[in-house]
């Protein structure tokens, strides 16, 4: 299953450009991280893919579809094939990890059905199989409010998969989380890509976990794609690029006044902002404004 | 160290001092000229005080003769009738108005004119309301059910859009996001988050409708608040008082529970 973006834009109603013109193409079982510093329209940029948030031009075509044109109803049947994971996880912490998980299939079963949490017992028993693979055995009937962020996160992703998604965007999947929570669920995350075979699209803006677990890194600047590629061609001209929209090096015109120092200069801060440090790696991670 | 001593005074929430003296003065004056309007002769006050004690004394011991407590129990009967039959139907006729007049659920004209309905409902009380309902549907406890379902309405359909404003829209968009049609949106994306409010405010306003209902009677429509009228106008104060204590007592005991429930379900 393919994704496919083309020139896709949104200005928001206050007259913001969240995207100009992005294009992008995500498939086979491939995990796609998208970098970029707060506001540069990764989070905009997924939820245009699935409609949550409408975009103003463009097209977003999955398998040839074009979800952009779709009506109400066959914009449903289309999200049943998308699976979303959010940042701050979503899920409605006076239901069940059960009913939440189950909220996944509700594209499959009646209103009336889903009233009286009345799912196929299939669902029921796939729901329990991928509890199982998130590590939640036995935590079905516990309320969401009394799990622990790494745990929410969990049912988040369990949410998104028992949908059998095509494709999974996945939006700042780890900003809420500790440092060792968050690889935990970035290894979930691709595990799960690999074994069902499906494309995974997560915004992220620490660099570190973008570089160990993506096969292709995309950096959006302003809404617009400064870098596309695999993680080694991943330099600090481009982290600079990406996060502080600074020219590409061949056309860096030194000032005139400072001479060479400038380059230095450049490079030393790139390092003391705690983007990247010398190999590649994010020292500190840049603040999140949830974009 | 700088030469100068600084100082440093608190910001007024008026954005200045003079408007701030200004505010004063005008609420003084607002609240002179009201007194003055309306006549309030302190030598009254003072006559009525002692008329009043006279009145109090007559008011002891509460006493009912045996058909009188009998109609105080019939009519309290009836009032707590009404109050349930009007919590029910004003919160059946609350949940849709409540979804349509929340700004984040609903289009702008539907929320306009819900919000409008809301606000109308509130403006009037319910004496008013009662005096305008007796004369459409006559006198007796229709009347009553009709007068307090209304205000239920205003109440309630405020309190619960306000809640569905505060939701978390993440997870609504989560539930969307899987396909959902707007029906499961709302039964999962949204209304879970507001079960715990909506009990709390259900008990709530049955025991405001319970004190609601002992007085519309007095205009005609319904419950012990008639029998209270006559007892008045007859100049009966003890079986006066005793319709006060059943009141009093009923309310209390209808207070109570409604805290106890929601002490338990928020």
């Amino acid at each position: 299953m393919t994704l496919d973006v083309t020139d896709l834009r949104k200005t928001y109603p206050t007259g913001d450009e969240a995207l100009n013109g992005v294009d992008l193409s995500v498939g086979g079982s491939e995990t796609t991280a998208m970098i970029g510093p707060s506001g540069a329209g990764k989070s905009t940029f997924i939820r245009c893919v699935n409609r949550l948030t409408e975009p103003t031009g463009g097209t977003v075509e999955i398998d040839g579809t074009d979800l952009t044109a779709l009506d109400d109803d066959g914009l449903r049947e289309a999200r049943r094939d998308i699976g979303m994971i959010f940042q701050e996880y979503n899920l409605v912490e006076r239901l069940t990890v059960m009913e939440n998980v189950l909220t996944g299939r509700l594209g499959y079963v009646s209103a009336w059905r889903a009233f009286r949490r009345s799912f196929p017992p299939e669902d029921i028993e796939r729901a329990y199989e991928i509890l199982e693979t998130v590590g939640l055995d036995d935590m079905e009937n516990k309320r969401v409010d009394e799990l622990s962020g790494g745990q929410r996160q969990r049912v988040g992703i369990a949410r998104a998969v028992v949908q059998q998604p095509k494709i999974l965007l996945v939006d700042e999947p780890t900003s809420s989380l500790d440092p060792e929570t968050s690889n935990t669920v970035m290894r979930l995350l691709t595990e799960i890509a690999a074994e069902r075979e499906v494309p995974v699209l997560i915004n992220i803006h620490e660099v570190d976990l973008a570089v160990e677990h993506a096969d292709r890194i995309v950096g959006l600047h302003d809404g617009e794609v400064v870098f596309e590629g695999s993680a080694d061609e991943l330099g600090d001209d481009t982290l600079d690029r990406v996060y502080r929209g600074g020219d590409p090096p061949e056309s860096r015109a030194p000032n005139a006044s400072e001479g060479p120092a400038d380059d230095d200069a450049a490079d030393e801060s790139v390092v003391r902002n705690g983007v990247v440090s010398a190999d590649g790696r994010a020292s500190e991670r840049p603040t999140s404004g949830g974009s | 160290m700088a030469a100068e001593q600084r100082t440093w005074r608190r910001p007024t929430a008026f954005g200045r001092r003079e408007f701030k003296w200004a505010a004063y003065v005008g609420l003084v004056a607002f609240f002179l000229w009201s007194a003055l309007g309306v006549g309030v002769d302190p030598a009254r006050i003072a006559q009525g005080i002692g008329r009043g004690l006279t009145l109090l004394g007559d008011f002891f011991p509460p006493e009912a003769t045996p058909r009188q407590a009998q109609r105080i129990v019939d009519k309290m009967v009836e009032s707590v009738a009404m109050a349930m039959i009007s919590t029910v139907t004003g919160i059946l006729i609350s949940v849709p108005v409540a979804f349509m007049a929340a700004e984040n659920l609903s289009p702008k004209p539907l929320y306009y004119l819900n919000r409008g309905f809301i606000s109308l409902s509130r403006a009037l009380n319910a004496i008013i309301v009662a005096i305008l309902v007796v004369k459409a549907v006559g006198l007796g406890p229709l009347a009553g059910i009709i007068t307090i379902t209304f205000k239920t309405v205003g109440f309630f359909a405020k309190l619960l859009a306000e809640d569905l404003e505060d939701i978390d829209m993440g997870s609504v968009d989560a539930v969307r996001a899987a396909g959902a049609s707007p029906v499961q949106t709302l039964l999962y994306g949204v209304v879970p988050q507001i079960i715990p409010r909506f009990a709390g405010l259900s008990v709530y306003r049955w025991d405001i409708n319970i004190r609601t209902s002992t007085v519309v009677g007095i205009v005609g429509a319904g419950g012990i608040g008639s029998v209270l009228l006559t007892a008045f106008n007859r100049y009966s104060y003890q079986y006066v008082s005793a319709i006060l204590v059943a009141i009093i007592a009923v309310v209390l005991v209808a207070e109570g529970v409604s805290a106890v429930v929601r002490r338990r379900y928020q």
